[in-house]
C-alpha cells in the first residue's frame, strides 16, 4: 500500500483571509443581531409603514409594550427579541453595535477584495473552483454521496468535489455580493447614486429583509461547513487551515 | 467519555463567555470604539467618492405615502417657552439665523410661508431600521442662507432645538455640512402630507436632510447657527446623538 502523505493544500494567503473572515462574520452577525434587536420587526415594500402587516414582529421584549405600528398584526411573530449571550455588545447598545458593524464590513470587504484579486491572479479560482465537466455530471451522484456522509478518500480527497466547488462558487459570487449589495442598499446616501434602484430589490425595507435572510442563510452554510470539516477529519482539515498541509492517505483510512 | 464531554461543554460555554466579555471590555475601552471609528471613515469616503454634492434622493408618489407618519423621539416637548408658543399656535414663535452670517435675521411662520417652497415626497430611514414615506413642503435652507449671507469661513449649519430630552436641561441640536445645507432637497419643512406641521412630528419647523438618517433631521427648531467648528458646541460631536456616539455623518 502507498504511504500517506501531506502536501500544501491551502496557500498562505488563503489560510490568512479564511480566518479573517471567521472573525469578520462573527463580529457582523453579532453586531447585526444587535442592530436588528433596536427595531425588531421586518418589513416587504419601500418603506415599514405601507398599511401592510410586518412580515416578521418581535411581541415582547420591548420596554414600551409590544410594537403595533403598522396597527394590524405581524404575519410572523416571536416572543423575544435575540438575547444577549448572541449579540454585541451584549446591552442594548445601538451606536456601538454599528461602529463594529461597519468597521468589520469594511475589513470584510477588503478582505474579499484582496482574496479574489489573488486567487483569480494565481488561478485558484480557475484550477481549484471551477467545475469540470465531469463535475457537472457528477452534481446529483456527490449531493447523494454528501447526504450519505460518503466523502472522497485517498487521490480524490486532494481535489474539491462537485458541490463542494459549487457551493463555494455560490458563497462567493452569489451570498457574498447579495448581502453586502443588501447592506448598502439600506443607506439613504447610496440610494441618491441613482434615484430608485433600491427598488430592484423590492424597496428598502425588503432590501433590509433579504439583508437579514441572507445573514442566517449564511450561516446556514457555516454550520453545514463546519459539520463537514468534523466529518471528513476535523485534525486534517483544521491543520490544512492553519499550516496549509493536508494529509492524504490514499489507502483510505486517515 | 462522559467527563470529556462535561469537559468540552465547560470549555466552549467558557470560551464563548469570556468572548462576549471581551468584547464588553472593548466597547467600553476608550481606545477600540475610536479604531472602529475607522469604518465610518472609510463610510464617508465611500459614499462621497460615487455621488456628486447634487445627488438627488428618491422621491415617491402619493400612492407611497404612510398612512400615518410615526413620531421618534421627542413627541410634546417639554418645555414651558415651547409649550407657550404652542399655545398661541406658533404665531410669536421666531426663526433666529445668526452666527457667521453678514445679515443675522429673524422669520416668523409667516414669512417662511410666504417664500418659495419645495414640495417633496420622501422616504425617512430611521437609524433604529423601520422607514416610513411623506409628503414634506417648506422654503430650501440655501434661500434663508442666500437671504442673510454666509461668510466665507462658515463650514456648518448647527440647528438649535426647543425639546430637552428625557426630562434633563440639555435640549436636541444637530449639525450639517455646507453640501448638505445648499443640496436642493434640504428644506426646512412646516408641512406634512399638505397639513400644518403636526407637533409630533417637529412643529413649527423641521429640516428634512433627504440623504441622511432621521436623527439628522432637526424637530421643533428655534435657532439655525453657522460656524466654522462644532468642537466647541455642547459635547463637540456635531448633535445629541453624536455627543452619545452615533456618526456625525449618518449617510448609512
Amino acid at each position: 500500500m502507498a504511504q500517506s502523505y501531506l502536501y500544501r493544500r491551502h496557500s498562505l494567503l488563503v489560510r490568512i483571509t479564511h480566518w479573517i473572515n471567521v472573525i469578520a462574520l462573527t463580529a457582523l452577525l453579532m453586531s447585526g443581531l444587535q442592530i436588528f434587536n433596536e427595531h425588531p420587526a421586518l418589513y416587504w415594500g419601500k418603506s415599514s409603514y405601507t398599511g401592510e402587516p410586518a412580515l416578521f414582529e418581535v411581541a415582547k421584549g420591548f420596554p414600551w409594550g409590544k410594537p403595533s405600528y403598522t396597527g394590524k398584526p405581524a404575519i410572523f411573530e416571536t416572543a423575544n427579541k435575540f438575547p444577549s449571550w448572541i449579540t454585541v455588545p451584549s446591552e442594548q447598545w445601538l451606536a456601538m453595535g454599528r461602529r463594529w458593524h461597519f468597521f468589520f464590513a469594511w475589513l470584510f470587504v477588503i478582505n474579499g477584495i484582496v482574496y479574489l484579486a489573488h486567487s483569480i491572479a494565481s488561478r485558484h479560482v480557475q484550477r481549484d473552483l471551477k467545475p469540470t465537466r465531469a463535475d457537472w455530471r457528477a452534481v446529483w451522484r456527490s449531493a447523494k454521496d454528501h447526504l450519505l456522509l460518503r466523502h472522497p478518500q485517498g487521490e480524490a480527497a486532494r481535489r474539491y468535489n462537485a458541490l463542494q466547488k459549487l457551493s463555494y462558487l455560490l458563497l462567493i459570487f452569489g451570498l457574498f455580493p447579495l448581502i453586502l449589495l443588501t447592506g448598502c442598499s439600506m443607506s439613504p446616501w447610496l440610494n441618491s447614486v441613482l434615484p430608485g434602484w433600491v427598488d430592484f430589490l423590492g424597496g428598502r425595507q425588503s432590501a433590509r429583509t433579504l439583508h437579514f435572510i441572507a445573514a442566517w442563510t449564511l450561516v446556514l452554510f457555516v454550520l453545514i461547513h463546519v459539520i463537514e470539516v468534523v466529518i471528513t477529519g476535523f485534525w486534517n482539515n483544521l491543520r490544512s487551515m492553519i499550516t496549509g498541509r493536508y494529509r492524504i492517505s490514499p489507502g483510505g483510512q486517515l | 467519555m462522559r467527563s470529556r464531554r462535561y469537559f468540552l461543554r465547560q470549555a466552549l460555554t467558557s470560551a464563548g463567555a469570556a468572548l462576549l466579555a471581551g468584547c464588553d471590555a472593548l466597547s467600553n475601552s476608550s481606545w477600540f470604539p475610536k479604531v472602529l471609528g475607522i469604518g465610518e471613515h472609510l463610510s464617508s469616503a465611500a459614499q462621497h467618492l460615487v455621488t456628486s454634492r447634487r445627488s438627488m434622493a428618491q422621491e415617491f408618489t402619493e400612492a407611497d405615502l404612510s398612512p400615518e407618519f410615526r413620531s421618534n423621539g421627542t413627541a410634546n416637548p417639554e418645555d414651558g417657552e415651547y409649550q407657550a408658543l404652542a399655545a398661541r399656535g406658533f404665531q410669536d414663535w421666531k426663526l433666529l439665523v445668526d452666527g457667521l452670517v453678514q445679515a443675522p435675521a429673524e422669520f416668523t411662520l409667516a414669512q417662511l410661508r410666504a417664500m418659495p417652497s419645495r414640495t417633496q415626497i420622501t422616504r425617512h430611514d430611521c437609524v433604529e431600521g423601520w422607514s416610513a414615506i411623506g409628503k414634506w413642503t417648506g422654503v430650501q435652507l440655501s434661500h434663508i442662507l442666500a437671504l442673510v449671507r454666509l461668510q466665507p469661513e462658515a463650514r456648518y449649519v448647527v440647528f438649535h432645538c426647543a425639546d430637552p430630552m428625557w426630562g434633563t436641561a440639555e435640549k436636541y441640536y444637530e449639525s450639517i455640512d455646507l453640501e448638505d445645507a445648499l443640496h436642493p432637497q434640504t428644506i426646512l419643512a412646516y408641512e406634512l402630507n399638505g397639513e400644518v406641521l403636526p407637533i409630533k412630528n417637529g412643529a413649527p419647523l423641521r429640516v428634512r436632510i433627504e440623504r441622511q438618517l432621521g436623527y439628522k433631521m432637526a424637530k421643533y427648531i428655534m435657532r439655525i447657527e453657522a460656524v466654522k467648528s462644532f468642537a466647541a458646541i455642547r459635547g463637540g460631536k456635531g448633535g445629541y446623538w453624536e455627543d452619545r456616539g452615533y456618526e456625525w455623518f449618518a449617510g448609512i
